[in-house]
């Protein structure tokens, strides 16, 4: 009951802020936080209760039928891999109302109503385990998260928005596809029309018809990963989208993919995914490089930061199909400081934006005499962004490629020395905007009280991630992770 | 003529004596209000009748027609679809035509020709239900009269739907002469006992698809389609969009199933290859139009491929997936020309795209119908269009038609372009000199009705057991 809880409290917030938002905008963002860190203290208040016990891998169960016809049922359940990505999704979330608190001054009711959607689409995509509802949650995050790019976001909005909303449809159409087949190869097996994750797992299936759904189901989440070549979409997104639109993208949007592969992919079809597992190396190897290069290239900050994500997200790809529990455990790990410290990037990257209202790097520079307090907290991030060890990034992409190693030598050396490429296109932000030369002189506050509480929750997580690890680490290893 | 025949048929029955009247009526007194109330009665009597009719089904009235759950189910659709569609009407012909009387007589007809069609299994009737349809929809088309585009489109329909029929007659005298056969289960049968289709009755059904095809507006037969739909009143061409095909397209299955059609792959592959082509052609030419109703036209072409993708599958899904899908269509479609109706002023229909730049800051409630309607159509979860498209999908899988549902995944990509352009330019902000200069109507009725569209809209996509086991249960007895 309580998931359906986490659910409703999104969503009655969803409508109360749009309806309050046109009479106050200060109550449409209060009601928007503080449903959101109701919701982040019930997760906390849920972590704390099962740290200790690690008996049972599912922690909550909630069924109810939906449309029995088909069987389909409002099935949620929840285990420590879908406790830590909505503890992820409810604090960034929290930040993404926060650091929209003076950016977003238009319609804000509207935009309230769209931010907290997306996180109640974010968050049934966590817990559901009914594929038909999976699907639902999937495709109801993107209408709203289509408005918050194609209505607050920047010159190119429009086009940016409509790229995103054809990847990603396209991609979960076929993901459909795969569903409804092995829907019906499970019917035919069994007689037994579900779609619940439970009884679909273990379909005994063709080698062929195998292949073919893994298909279905991995291409839709490496559009969302992204992964190369379909990560075309993200730069656009991510640089066109408001702060709070870029935070949510990077932070949670992306992560939805890599959870699938996790939940989905791996589980439901080990000999197929176990084949293609080279491959899905690969394309993680080749994401990591490429994408670093790109953003070693960039001009813009915002496209730069988003670059820097599909690099990261090579290091998820390249560890989830390498079949062992350590790689596993750092590619949740990677998930979840991926998610800060990008979101603290793209953060910094609005509150700049919002003071000296540019994007290019190359008006930016000499900075941090004006920006002390902004420099530092961007150095911080930007070091976790290289994988500086004692942050929180170092121990995931260490334990990825400590996993991968006993997969494949080869592509974990290729996927090391993407580090180095991490580490100039890092180097390359600190040195662009706040150091070096500064052709202009700008007269701008730094850090406000507000963004300062941002910035300081941020670093104290990274912080504990990167000295801290264990607790998330023990609340990721029990899971049944496939393991060759 | 029983009783049980007399109530079975009481919708029609109804609608008839309801047409008379109003001639009458308008004849003795002429009045917008009073000819527009009763034809809103005489629908209201008409849906009440179906509830006595429902005791005694299954009931043939041989050899024309029959009653049954199937035909009862559509019946009631196209009897509410009409109603919706009066309710939009009134304000929209009290602003414009002097003589706007008539159109009400003209609808009821239109209506019945379309019921006759529903109930109908006997190439008789099929060819009389097709006529009173069109013939009304002559006069219905080119209605006002004062408009420029309002004659082309008038006679553009007359000239071709006078040809189709013309193919669908020589369709029908070749089947007869081999089969001797008018009604389609003896047609069935007589097929059966040859074992085979022969070329003469081949060519028949090719003929009388040209007949079935140009009324639901499919490839390559949709020609007319954006031309009417611009042309035509905005209640008429919802309900040529919706009443007008749902009709035909109900026919067609009631004939495929009665043939057997499933057992003769050519048939099949005619069909599979027109509901291809519709898809994309619809899809393809929509992409570029900048006209609402151009826009509607096109998609509805790409619906109507999507539709016969279900009725492809051929299985017992299909034909649920098709019922629910129509259901979903037909409110879809009269909510998003119900949106064009209020949002169009007495001098003007608002149908650029520019006309609805900017519609969310100006009319929030407007805009967020139609957002609804066109993701309905787009098929975004929360919509009827949802569920109608995955029940589609479910029904192609269902029956491995795995290059038919790839054909269709491709497609909902496109469509989805030209449907999130249209909401995207509904909240985008207008630049100086983009405004509009329609001054939307936006009548009270029509308000409500679109209110109430869009509660059912959403309403099937959240909970649509009830309505699939109402259509689950219909369809049992058509397999």
């Amino acid at each position: 009951m309580i998931l359906l809880v986490l659910i409703l409290i999104l969503f009655g917030a969803a409508l109360l802020s749009w309806v309050a938002g046109v009479k106050s905008h200060a109550a449409s963002r209060w009601i928007a936080l503080c449903s959101l860190l109701v919701n982040l203290g019930i997760i906390a208040g849920v972590w704390i209760e099962h740290s200790h016990s690690s008996s049972s891998r599912w922690w909550y169960q909630f069924r109810m039928d939906w449309v029995p016809h088909f069987g389909i049922s409002l099935h949620l359940a929840m285990d420590g891999l879908s406790m830590l990505m909505l503890a992820l999704t409810f604090f960034l979330g929290a930040l993404a109302v926060l650091i929209s608190w003076k950016e977003i001054q238009t319609r804000v009711g509207f935009f309230h109503f769209n931010l907290l959607f997306v996180l109640c689409g974010i968050t049934g995509v966590f817990l559901t385990m009914d594929l038909f509802l999976f699907y639902f949650f999937w495709e109801m995050m993107l209408i709203p998260m289509y408005f918050l790019i194609g209505i607050w976001g920047h010159e190119h909005r429009e086009y940016a928005a409509n790229k995103f909303f054809l990847f990603t449809q396209a991609g979960g159409l076929l993901m459909l596809l795969a569903i409804l087949g092995l829907y019906f190869i499970h019917k035919a097996n069994t007689n037994v029309y579900t779609f619940n994750y439970f009884d679909l797992l273990n379909t005994p299936m063709t080698p062929f018809m195998e292949r073919w759904l893994m298909l279905g189901f991995l291409i839709a989440f490496l559009v969302k990963l992204p992964a190369v070549p379909f990560h075309t979409w993200l730069p656009d997104a991510h640089t066109e989208a408001p702060t709070a639109g870029s935070v949510v993208l990077a932070g949670l949007l992306l992560k939805t993919g890599a959870y699938g592969i996790l939940r989905f992919v791996l589980p439901l079809f080990p000999a197929a995914a176990a084949e293609i597992a080279p491959v899905a190396m690969l394309l993680g190897v080749i994401g990591i490089l490429y994408g670093g290069m790109l953003a070693y290239a960039q001009t813009d900050l915002k496209r730069l930061i988003a670059y820097t994500s599909v690099s990261h997200m090579g290091f998820v790809l390249l560890g989830a199909f390498a079949f062992n529990e350590i790689a596993y455990q750092g590619v949740v790990m990677q998930m979840i400081t991926h998610g800060i410290s990008t979101g603290a990037l793209f953060i910094i990257a609005g509150a700049l934006y919002e003071r000296i209202h540019t994007r290019n790097l190359r008006q930016m520079g000499g900075l941090w005499l004006r920006l002390p307090m902004m420099g530092s907290a961007a150095m911080i991030f930007v070091m976790a962004s290289l994988g500086l060890p004692g942050l929180g990034n170092f121990v995931a992409e260490f334990l990825v490629l400590l996993g991968s190693w006993q997969a494949n030598h080869v592509l974990t050396i290729l996927a090391t020395i993407g580090l180095v490429v991490a580490t100039a296109y890092s180097l390359r932000i600190m040195q662009k905007v706040f150091f070096g030369p500064c052709d202009r002189q700008y007269a701008v506050p730094d850090l406000n009280g507000r963004e300062l509480v941002i910035i300081i929750a941020l670093v104290i997580v990274i912080c504990w991630l990167g000295f801290h690890p264990q607790p998330v680490l023990n609340t990721s290893q029990n899971i049944d992770y496939v393991v060759r | 003529m029983s009783f049980a025949d007399f109530l079975s048929l009481g919708p029609l029955i109804t609608l008839c004596a309801a047409a008379v009247i109003a001639m009458l009526l308008v004849a003795a007194w002429r009045n917008h209000r009073i000819v527009y109330s009763f034809s809103l009665l005489a629908f209201g009597m008409a849906m009440a009748a179906v509830i006595p009719a429902i005791k005694y089904i299954p009931h043939p009235v041989p050899p024309l027609l029959v009653i049954d759950e199937f035909s009862l189910f559509n019946s009631g659709l196209i009897l509410v679809s009409g109603f919706i569609i009066l309710l939009l009407s009134f304000n929209y012909f009290e602003e414009r035509e002097e003589r706007k009387e008539e159109y009400y007589i003209l609808l009821i007809l239109a209506t019945i020709g379309a019921l006759v069609l529903v109930v109908s299994r006997h190439f008789m009737s099929l060819f009389l239900g097709l006529e009173i349809l069109s013939i009304s929809l002559y006069g219905l088309i080119a209605y006002l009269r004062a408009r420029e585009r309002s004659d082309e489109a008038g006679i553009k329909y007359l000239m071709l739907a006078a040809l189709s029929s013309a193919f669908l007659l020589f369709g029908m005298a070749l089947v007869y002469a081999f089969t001797g056969h008018m009604d389609f289960p003896g047609i069935g049968a007589a097929l059966r006992e040859a074992g085979y289709l022969p070329v003469s009755v081949m060519a028949g059904f090719g003929l009388m698809l040209i007949g079935v095809g140009f009324k639901l507006g499919i490839v390559p037969f949709h020609m007319w389609a954006p031309d009417i739909y611009e042309g035509a009143p905005l209640p008429v061409a919802a309900f040529i969009a919706t009443v007008s095909k749902g009709a035909m397209l109900v026919l067609l299955i009631r004939f495929y199933q009665d043939i057997h059609g499933n057992d003769y792959p050519m048939l099949w592959w005619i069909v599979a290859i027109i509901a291809v082509a519709s898809m994309f052609a619809g899809n393809w030419l929509a992409l570029t139009q900048q006209n609402i109703k151009r826009i509607l036209a096109y998609s509805s072409i790409a619906h109507m491929g999507y539709i016969l993708v279900a009725f492809l599958s051929g299985v017992q899904t299909g034909l649920e997936a098709l019922a629910f899908y129509l259901v979903a269509y037909f409110i879809t479609s009269i909510g998003a020309f119900g949106v064009v109706i209020v949002m169009s002023s007495s001098s003007q229909d608002a149908e650029t795209i520019a006309d609805y730049r900017g519609l969310f800051w100006r009319y929030p409630w407007v805009a967020t119908v139609f957002t609804a309607m066109l993701l309905s159509l787009a098929g975004i979860p929360l919509t009827a269009g949802f569920i109608g498209k995955f029940y589609v999908v479910l029904a192609g899988v269902d029956g491995h038609q795995w290059f038919l549902l790839f054909m269709l995944v491709i497609n909902s990509v496109i469509g989805l372009y030209y449907y999130i352009r249209l909401v995207a330019a509904m909240f985008a902000v207008p630049a100086k000199g983009q405004q509009t200069t329609v001054v939307p109507a936006l009548p009270m009725a029509g308000n409500i009705t679109l209110v109430i569209l869009t509660i059912l809209l959403i309403g099937l996509g959240v909970y649509p057991t009830a309505m699939m086991a109402l259509i689950q249960q219909m369809m049992r007895i058509l397999v």
